[in-house]
């Protein structure tokens, strides 16, 4: 019984299982191997260097310049994120009439890629030119218009870029905000109403703590999504001329390291992807100890 | 009065929400037919290859994940296996990795494979979702163990059941999962940036990225080509938004990492986001 029980189990699980091995395990331990070695345009190296790889990308101000620009993008992306997707997930959770229209409205840029969400962001919504849809609307309230992309002092271009997320992103997590809503218990807000409890202390004492568990995990599902960013900065900030020296989150820093048509140095993109992991590693244990703290 | 302003709101929001499709349309598809065709046509953009490309790539990854994530979600939920449980952790620890930070080391192995500007590359690293084997396992361990029982007493193997029985009654979830999985493949960037560096594997997103960083990019084809590659996931989305819904919910409701809420695919992830990927990479999102 046992053995045909073994026998069935891989049977199912075998394929999967092989290749996590192959493209998840596999790459994690090759990667820890490169970033001890000098691996420049080599998978195969044999010049041992031991630990230079990370004191060299840990004394790299691009690298961590990058890692400056990622937590300005999270102080900016995280707050508005859970604040407009509660503020979304609240107004349609109240009306009666059209609301799975206005459920889809909001949830359909989920349809949409980051590269076309870019190219709009780019080329029409904030396009430096008179015409350009927000210099429009600026226009219409005496306001003057604005280079977005290309102002850098003040960084206009964070504007930009945290605009597109925000557009892309806030309909999925409207909708898991709005599936914890519709699980709080309906005579949880009775007893409150009986109490004589205001809109505002229902909100306060049965919305919120019924929220809690969805709120945690659209922050951290925020965080690491916004610590892998590539595909808007990449496509909004690069041109023919190449991607310019500021904003550079960790992908595309690691990207233009390890990959991009300078030199591929692979055991320094490497090293990199290691201090990433264990950073994101760390942030996730951190933010979970935190919240259970707060309880 | 609150009710009064609780419309405005909305109804602004929907606005703002729209204008990007609206802009689309209008400097896009509005400006005539001949764009559209122009966007087939011309011989430098390959277009209409990058979208044949970009079906391949999403069909064969969307039922290559149903297939081998459902198997291996199936045998952890159900055969009474010794070692199922450090299987499940070795699994699950997976997705405290972020998928897109392996991607240098991702990229090693499948361009030591030789799979570079090939579509193994393109699609089989991509096949192996964590998330997607969680998910299903939770889904199949609140499975009626009872209609299992009946395919056993007919003479089926588990391997049976599971074709015959399982999978036959699983329809609704299993469509659920292939929507956010094909929307997160068509939609990925990163991975096959990396991987499609001949423009004969470029996927969709790969050609309007080389169009958009262009020297100088024709806004009009620009938005012409994106409303195209747009088209076939708003109309998925409007077919299937029942399950697509149904997918984010169950999402939140399993949990691997953050109590109820879990990680999710990141839209424009790298391999192995299973969406949405996020990164959104999705992924994941």
């Amino acid at each position: 019984m046992t053995r045909g029980a073994t026998r069935t189990f891989w049977l199912f699980v075998g394929p999967f299982a092989a290749g996590l091995l192959l493209f998840t395990y596999l790459p994690i331990g090759w990667s820890a191997y490169l970033s001890l070695f000098d691996a420049r345009n080599t998978v195969t190296p044999t010049d041992f260097t031991g630990f230079d790889n990370y004191r060299d990308i840990l004394t790299d101000r691009a690298f961590l310049d990058s890692i400056g620009t990622f937590t300005l993008f999270a102080v900016f992306i995280i707050p508005t994120t859970v604040v407009l997707a509660l503020v979304l997930a609240l107004l349609v959770n109240q009306i009666r009439f059209a609301r799975a229209f206005f459920q889809s409205v909001f949830f359909l840029p989920f349809a949409c890629s980051y590269v076309v969400a870019s190219l709009v962001w780019k080329m029409s919504l904030f396009s430096g030119v008179d015409s350009g849809v927000v210099n429009t609307v600026l226009g219409w309230f005496g306001g003057s218009p604005r280079a977005w992309i290309g102002t850098v002092d003040p960084p206009l271009y964070w504007v930009v870029l945290v605009t597109a997320r925000l557009w892309l992103q806030l309909g999925f997590y409207m909708i898991l905000l709005i599936a914890a809503l519709r699980r709080i218990p309906r005579y949880h807000y009775e007893a409150a109403a009986i109490d004589g409890a205001t809109p505002w202390q229902s909100f306060r004492h049965v919305t919120l703590p019924g929220l809690r568990g969805a709120l945690i995990a659209v922050l951290t599902l925020n965080l690491i999504n916004a610590y892998q960013a590539f595909d808007e900065f990449y496509n909004i900030l690069g041109d023919s001329r190449g991607y310019p020296p500021f904003a550079r989150p960790p992908l595309v820093y690691l990207y233009y390291t390890s990959l991009g048509s300078g030199g591929q140095d692979l055991g320094r993109g490497s090293a990199g992807a290691v201090i990433l992991a264990l950073v994101i590693a760390l942030a996730t244990l951190l933010s979970g100890r935190v919240f259970r703290r707060a309880r | 009065m609150r009710s009064t302003l609780r419309w405005i709101a909305l109804i602004i929001a929907a606005v703002v929400f729209l204008v990007p499709f609206f802009v689309l349309v209008r400097d896009g598809v509005a400006t005539g037919w001949s764009t559209v065709e122009e966007v087939f046509t011309d011989s430098d953009l390959s277009f209409a290859r990058s979208l044949l490309n970009s079906t391949i790539v999403a069909v064969l990854q969307t039922v290559g994940q149903i297939v081998l994530c459902s198997l291996a979600g199936y045998g952890l939920a159900r055969i009474p296996y010794r070692h199922a449980p450090v299987v499940l952790y070795a699994i699950v620890a997976t997705l405290m990795v972020p998928t897109a930070v392996t991607f240098v080391p991702s990229f090693v192995v499948v361009s030591s494979l030789g799979w570079l500007s090939d579509f193994r590359g393109l699609v089989v690293p991509g096949l192996f979702s964590a998330l997607n084997v969680f998910l299903f396992r939770q889904y199949f361990l609140d499975f009626p163990v009872a209609l299992e029982e009946a395919g056993r007493l007919d003479g089926l193997s588990a391997w049976g059941t599971y074709w015959r029985i399982v999978i036959p009654n699983s329809t609704g979830f299993l469509a659920a999962i292939a929507v956010i999985d094909f929307i997160g493949s068509w939609n990925q960037f990163l991975w096959p940036l990396l991987i499609a560096q001949d423009s004969s594997t470029w996927t969709v997103q790969v050609a309007l990225s080389n169009l958009l960083t262009a020297q100088n990019p024709q806004p009009t084809l620009l938005f012409a080509a994106a409303a195209v590659s747009l088209l076939p996931i708003v109309l998925l989305f409007i077919i299937a938004q029942r399950y697509l819904v149904r997918g984010v919910t169950d999402m939140d409701n399993s949990a691997p990492l953050t109590g109820p809420g879990g990680p999710h695919p990141i839209p424009g992830g790298g391999p192995g986001a299973s969406l949405p990927a996020g990164g959104r990479g999705e992924g994941v999102v």
